[in-house]
């Protein structure tokens, strides 16, 4: 007997793209490094894509989070040109900046996602390897960037509130 | 000239006073919510000639403060540093009492030359 697989899980253009203008504004603008944003994908498995993760959770007409995840040594040239000085990267204004990274692309999007929403203030996790649990059943989706420092990825994990 | 930077970020603070340091000599004090601030302002916000606050900050986020200061002073300039966008946002915080907006990421100029706007009118 042949079962139908169970369907793939759906997201809206419309709630990632908002968060690709976001990136590139925010970059452009404040760090002066503007990346390079390749095609999104959905993500598969439960790690962040890299091991400096700035998180952002939604709430209102939207529910999940977005997670901005870099590298670390990316982070830390990305860190310096947005301050403006060098920022050591086991100092709480690393973290700080880091949050602020995140505030910024994610509070920069909430306009065009089409809801009235609101944002929590960030919180940031810095390891090798570490899983931040997402809301299940809907997709996350990575958009990938790439910078003259280094790779980055926003991680956007959100959906409507039905 | 002294001005308050109120902003749960330390790295926007510091942006901040690095930008607004081309505007003359000026005295920064800092407040990482509402309620520092307020305790920072003390009865009134005289001896300031510009406070910047952040919307979404704990504890009290930056439209009470505003709301809380226009109570006792209708003078003293204040500028929104913010990622709100949204038309009703801006006008929300414009009859709270704001003198500006500006909206994050801002750029040095972009900063620079709304503040030196906000201070020109208010002399």
């Amino acid at each position: 007997m042949m079962l139908n697989p169970p369907p793939q899980p759906r997201i809206s253009s419309k709630l990632i793209m908002p968060f690709v203008k976001s990136t590139m504004n925010v970059f452009t603008t404040m760090v002066k490094i503007k990346p390079n944003i390749t095609a999104p994908y959905l993500k598969e498995d439960g790690h962040t894509t890299y091991d400096v993760s700035g998180i952002i959770g939604f709430s209102g007409g939207l529910l999940g989070s977005v997670i901005v995840s870099f590298q670390m040594e990316t982070a830390h040239q990305l860190v310096n040109a947005l301050v403006g000085a060098e920022v050591e990267t086991n100092s709480p204004d690393f973290a700080d900046a880091v949050g602020e990274l995140a505030n910024m692309i994610a509070g920069n999007a909430k306009k065009d996602l089409g809801l009235v929403t609101s944002i929590g203030v960030p919180s940031v996790v810095i390891g090798n390897c570490h899983i931040i649990c997402r809301l299940t059943g809907v997709p996350c989706v990575v958009i990938p960037c790439h910078t003259s420092v280094g790779d980055f990825a926003v991680e956007v994990n959100i959906k409507p509130v039905a | 000239m002294k001005f308050l930077l109120v902003d749960d970020s330390r790295t926007m603070r510091n942006i901040q006073k690095r930008i607004l340091a081309e505007i003359g000599t000026v005295e920064f004090v800092e407040a990482g919510d509402g309620i520092q601030a307020l305790q920072v302002i003390g009865v009134t916000a005289d001896g300031f000639q510009l406070i910047l606050i952040d919307w979404n900050m704990p504890n009290m986020d930056g439209i009470t403060l505003v709301n809380r200061i226009r109570t006792t002073d209708k003078k003293t300039p204040l500028v929104m540093v913010t990622t709100e966008s949204e038309k009703s946002r801006i006008v929300e915080a414009i009859r709270a009492g704001v003198n500006n907006y500006i909206l994050k990421p801002f750029t040095p100029e972009g900063m620079l030359e709304k503040i030196r706007l906000t201070l020109r009118i208010a002399a």
